[in-house]
């Protein structure tokens, strides 16, 4: 057989090719570009080879911003996963119930990330926020804006507030769709319901879940709008997440240069940690 | 160790999924539900199983009564007709679950297992996961995992069904073998007529909801005990027409007839014959021709089935040779009315035997 050669159709992905230039090569190409070099603005650029990168990921300022991010991711997975996991299980499959389970779950999702944030801002205010009036009429000295405790506390539970959801919708996604005669299998060999989580509904949630971690882990790691509306970053640093580090550096210090190669470090680490937990997760399916 | 079930109903809301039934299942026996989709024969087995609850009526085992007791104090197995493995298990751990549920010692279960793997030929399967295994061998993996309990009662829901047609046949083949040393109870649900008649035992013929006809299977099959039966029980579709009986003679509404068989009453029938005694060619000098307008003719290697209507009925001919016809053309076949059932108004089958002995 005869291969027809068409080089038209390079002229049908063109559109596309363009659009992802635009939208994702230029943009880190720029990036790329910035983290080698020196500006001292003009548009005037000096080479500067590898310092920029050396100089972050030397810098404590650095080294505590990424603690604190992977300490936040870390705790929000540990507490996202499992509840999420909990709720999804404790939801009904059948019956009217379902769609109302599925509209409030979803509740949260829909609001933007900024109103999230201006939200629990409220919210948690000592004098008059109701979880923050709550909490220090019943005798806590809560107050996010100057404890660094508090502030953490708030910041988690929003976030678990605002995302569980999404794991809870995913999770449920693999329940359902596990036919009852796996249930019924399992009755017949009396089974008991940790058997039936252990062998049937996390083996067939597994999938669903890996997906779930893996958005939930660089979404988190990503996370600016609702702490950087929350918080600020404060108390001090308390809170400063590296992308929260990583705006004060760019755009209020405005030095390119070490911004624009703390982003690329910043990407690798998202890119390295995903594809990690992906292969890991992945490994034994090969087949 | 006879299951017996006693009128036992099942209504969900305003539907009744099951009417009353009566039946028993000897220990031992092979019993097949046959029954198109949706006829009940699912429901039922959960009821037997214990899975489900019946509205009303009784389930008898052995001897008591054990309508309400759940099924995990039952001794059940059942096989699905999706392949139902524990998807992260190995196929020995699959086949050794029930087992250790039941806790019995490590070399007892190993020793069963390993029997019950070669018997279904997946021995070298045995450190592989599901996922890992093609259909025919994840559905021995669940076969065998219901089989190595020495259950009492074991229920078989289409578990064919999404087989290749080449498995299948490995399968049902080997099927009644594995049965036939063990004192249980089996029950094996189908939709194909050939298949109830290629695995034998007890049929019991089911219709929306209701046992129409329970017996031997060839049994049923010869003599269907009314209209619905013998509808249930053939593929292709039997063909039905209405006649008359007048002065000896059955007349077909299109102006055929043939001489009425010996003690076969005046009045209204409706006449049933299967699909294989009509054909293209004639077989006899008795036959009785019917001219109709062929539809569909489809060819496989050895069969010819071919569709036809004749004034107002359709007839379907299963024949052996290839007989093509082009659709549209009009062409005679031959029926062998000797076959034919009689059924009276009512829809019970006529018994010719006794008919004639009577006259």
């Amino acid at each position: 057989m005869n291969k027809t050669v068409n080089q038209k159709a390079w002229f049908f992905v063109l559109p596309v090719l363009i659009l992802v230039a635009f939208n994702a090569i230029v943009p880190l190409m720029t990036v790329v570009n910035y983290s080698v070099q020196e500006t001292f603005g003009d548009n005037v650029f000096f080479w500067a080879g590898l310092r920029w990168f050396e100089e972050i990921l030397r810098s404590p300022r650095f080294h505590d911003a990424l603690g604190r991010q992977l300490f936040f991711t870390g705790t929000i997975l540990a507490i996202e996963v499992p509840l999420g996991v909990i709720i999804a299980l404790a939801m009904p499959r059948k019956g009217p119930w379902v769609s109302v389970c599925l509209v409030l779950m979803a509740m949260p999702l829909l609001i933007p990330w900024n109103v999230v944030g201006a939200m629990w801002n409220i919210f948690g205010l000592p004098e008059l926020g109701l979880l923050g009036k709550t909490l220090n009429t019943i005798g806590f000295d809560y107050n996010y804006t100057r404890q660094p405790g508090d502030a953490w506390f708030t910041l988690i539970l929003m976030d678990v507030w605002h995302w569980t959801s999404l794991v809870v919708l995913l999770a449920y996604a693999g329940l359902v769709s596990i036919p009852d005669a796996y249930y019924q299998a399992a009755r017949i060999d009396g089974a008991s319901s940790w058997a039936i989580f252990r062998y049937i509904q996390l083996p067939k949630m597994k999938r669903v879940l890996t997906i779930a971690v893996l958005l939930r882990f660089m979404d988190s790691f990503n996370i600016y709008t609702e702490p950087s509306v929350l918080t600020g970053g404060g108390p001090g640093n308390s809170t400063t997440l590296l992308s929260i580090d990583l705006v004060k550096i760019a755009l209020g210090q405005f030095d390119l240069g070490p911004a624009a190669a703390m982003s690329l470090i910043y990407f690798l680490v998202i890119l390295l940690f995903s594809w990690i937990f992906y292969t890991v997760m992945t490994r034994g399916e090969e087949q | 160790m006879a299951l017996e079930l006693k009128n036992v109903a099942k209504k969900v809301g305003a539907d009744t999924h099951i009417h009353p039934t009566n039946l028993t299942f000897e220990p031992g026996s092979f019993n097949i539900l046959l029954g198109t989709t949706l006829a009940g024969k699912t429901t039922l087995m959960q009821m037997m199983a214990g899975l489900e609850k019946p509205t009303s009526g009784e389930v008898w085992f052995n001897g008591s009564n054990v309508t309400g007791v759940a099924v995990q104090k039952r001794n059940v197995s059942m096989v699905y007709q999706q392949f139902i493995n524990y998807p992260n298990m190995s196929v020995f751990d699959n086949i050794a679950s029930p087992l250790r549920v039941a806790g019995l010692p490590k070399q007892e279960i190993s020793k069963r297992v390993g029997e019950m793997a070669e018997l279904m030929r997946i021995s070298e399967m045995l450190d592989r996961r599901p996922s890992e295994l093609s259909g025919g061998q994840q559905q021995r993996t669940a076969m065998a995992r219901a089989l190595v309990k020495d259950s009492d009662l074991i229920l078989l829901d289409e578990p064919l069904a999404n087989l290749d047609f080449k498995l299948r046949e490995e399968l049902r083949d080997e099927l009644p073998k594995l049965f036939a040393e063990r004192n249980c109870v089996v029950v094996y649900a189908t939709t194909e007529p050939t298949e109830a008649l290629l695995l034998g035992g007890q049929t019991a013929a089911m219709h929306e909801g209701r046992v129409v006809d329970f017996g031997p299977t060839g049994e049923i099959y010869r003599h269907p005990s009314g209209l619905t039966s013998a509808m249930v029980f053939s593929e292709p579709p039997i063909n039905l027409a209405r006649a008359q009986v007048k002065s000896g003679w059955v007349l077909l509404d299109e102006g055929v007839s043939w001489k009425a068989e010996n003690g076969l009453a005046e009045g209204a029938y409706t006449i049933g014959i299967r699909p294989h005694h009509v054909s293209p060619v004639s077989r006899s000098e008795k036959s009785v021709v019917i001219e109709g307008k062929v539809k569909v003719a489809e060819l496989t290697g050895s069969e010819s089935i071919i569709h036809f209507q004749a004034h107002d009925y359709p007839w379907v001919s299963l024949s052996h040779g290839v007989h093509p016809f082009e659709s549209g053309r009009f062409a005679r076949f031959y029926a062998d009315m000797s076959k034919c059932f009689y059924f009276d108004e009512d829809g019970r089958l006529v018994d010719l035997a006794a008919a004639g002995e009577a006259a």
